[in-house]
């Protein structure tokens, strides 16, 4: 039984897995304390459930409990990464080196920082969306501070080299800090291995409830040091002050525990759904894949049907909740810069859609996902003027488009 | 953002798809936007030399469902028009029946630019001087 529209936008957001649900409902409800009183029962079952989700969310990520501070999400730690390491490291240096398609928790935050003296270099990718290693060395400077490179991108699910480039950072004598919302929960990420020393994630996109995320900091070799960006009670270390979100903790930290105990059969049924989707819909003439096939999340597809425009295509096919690149999705009218940024011509970029598969899709769900885009992009190639233009072999380069 | 049922009904059942021949000179071609912007119309008309009258339009449109409303609403308009009084049809008539967001009033204005460039091209191949935009 297939029920509509079909939900294949996880790098949004996932739906809240019910096992989580069910281990935060005692702290939405009677274990209601405060997590800093220690003065009374209430407040010790509250921190006690921070303690534990703590160590679930360590054992996840191969870190040690007391390195993990709390956040309201990915946004929050990005830029609590970002801002403080700038901050604690001032004398050190003010060059920062991130990647143009990092996200843009990062991106503002590092344009923030220039406003204030830092200087930063944005390295652009290849057009598979992977950073050249040889770019990164050659950027770096005595003065270099961060290297702050995402794990998996959220557009295009692209996995960037990452022990290689935190050691690259680190020959330098810079932190390394990654943006792993995405990968945190769906693919092994280490924090030892991969020699990461700041790493934002969010609950959110692991199954967890939304407003609860958390920023790694490395306790040892080296010690890492962020400066507060929210002042008040001294919460988590002094790093990031505010009452602790005791029931979204305890979901981020539920979320881990499964992320960690069905990671490898979650992946395989998700790859086989997401590799059937992407074999099928590049069958379609002149449909492209968005980045690195070989380097790439699990649950992610980004696929370009050319002549074809994306927002127009989403409503052809509106039980299924995707997203689109397309310039109409936003309200900039700019078309996604993160594939303008591989390299792609505009026109491909307003031409994607975003498809995100979770551990709840289902294989009926990817049939159905099929045949309704197959068919979408049939009836509106049909109605493209750049379509005909194609087929009668009319190269679109040569026109002189009105611009507007 | 919801679409308006108006736009829906224009993606879903689009008026007049296709294409006339643009070598005729009774048939006038208006191609506007760019693929880099999101948006392209082409807007062909065909018109009754005796009567300066629409005897059929055609479109096809890459963009947005506001974009292809936009189109295929301008194609019934046109049909039965003379090319006078389709060269008074404003954005803002587009905008009003099928209820545009503002972020879609380009598209509007796209259509606008289409319907004059067809009339143009047609005017331009017959003789007579192109009507610059009021």
């Amino acid at each position: 039984m297939l029920n509509l529209p079909i939900y294949l936008d996880n790098n949004a957001t996932t739906p809240l897995d019910p096992r989580v649900l069910e281990a935060m409902m005692p702290y939405l409800t009677n274990n209601f304390g405060n997590a800093a009183s220690r003065s009374h029962s209430f407040g010790w079952a509250a921190e006690e459930a921070v303690d534990y989700a703590r160590e679930q969310i360590a054992n996840l990520i191969g870190a040690n409990p007391k390195e993990i501070i709390f956040t309201s999400g990915a946004t929050e730690s990005d830029n609590l990464a970002l801002k403080g390491v700038f901050e604690m490291y001032a004398q050190k240096g003010k060059h920062i080196i991130t990647l143009n398609t990092e996200h843009k928790a990062v991106l503002d935050a590092c344009k923030h920082l220039e406003k204030l003296g830092a200087e930063v270099t944005y390295l652009s990718v290849g057009e598979d969306g992977l950073l050249n290693l040889a770019d990164l060395e050659a950027a770096m400077r005595p003065d270099t501070i961060l290297v702050s490179v995402m794990y998996g991108n959220n557009e295009i699910g692209v996995i960037q080299p990452i022990r290689e480039i935190s050691a690259i950072a680190h020959k330098y004598g810079a932190l390394f800090m990654t943006d792993a919302t995405q990968a945190v929960g769906k693919i092994p990420v280490d924090v030892n291995a991969d020699g990461i020393d700041l790493m934002a994630f969010s609950a959110h996109k692991m199954y967890g409830p939304k407003g609860v995320g958390a920023l790694y900091v490395r306790r040892k070799n080296p010690r890492v040091k962020v400066t507060a960006q929210m002042d008040g009670g001294g919460h988590e270390r002094g790093m990031r002050s505010g009452t602790l979100n005791v029931p979204g903790i305890v979901g981020l930290g539920k979320a881990c525990e499964i992320c960690q105990q069905d990671m490898e059969a979650d992946t395989k049924r998700i790859v086989a759904m997401r590799d059937r989707l992407e074999t099928e819909l590049l069958k379609i003439e002149e449909a492209y894949l968005n980045g690195s096939k070989e380097h790439r999340l699990p649950h992610v597809a980004n696929i370009s049907f050319k002549y074809v425009e994306g927002e127009g295509l989403m409503m052809g096919v509106k039980d299924l909740a995707v997203s689109s690149g397309s310039a109409c999705t936003s309200a900039s009218l700019e078309p996604s810069y993160v594939l303008k940024n591989l390299g792609l011509d505009d026109e491909l970029a307003h031409s994607s859609l975003r498809f995100g598969l979770s551990r709840f899709t289902k294989d009926e769900e990817i049939d159905y996902a099929i045949e309704h885009v197959k068919e979408a992009v049939h009836k509106l190639r049909e109605m493209s003027p750049l379509w005909e233009m194609f087929k009668e072999g009319i190269d679109l380069k040569t026109i002189e488009w009105s611009e507007h | 953002m919801a679409y308006s049922e108006k736009v829906i009904d224009h993606y879903s059942n689009p008026r007049n798809i296709g294409t006339l021949d643009k070598s005729s000179n009774a048939v006038g071609t208006g191609l506007v936007g760019a693929p880099e912007c999101g948006d392209v119309m082409r807007l062909q008309i065909e018109v009754d030399d005796a009567t300066g009258t629409i005897r059929d339009a055609k479109f096809k449109t890459f963009g947005c469902g506001s974009a292809i409303a936009s189109s295929s609403l301008a194609t019934e308009w046109l049909k039965g028009k003379t090319i006078d009084d389709a060269m008074n049809i404003d954005n803002m008539d587009i905008v009003e029946e099928l209820a545009l967001p503002p972020v879609k009033i380009h598209c509007s204005v796209l259509a606008e630019d289409a319907i004059k460039a067809a009339i143009n091209d047609y005017r331009v191949k017959n003789g007579l001087p192109a009507i610059e935009k009021i």
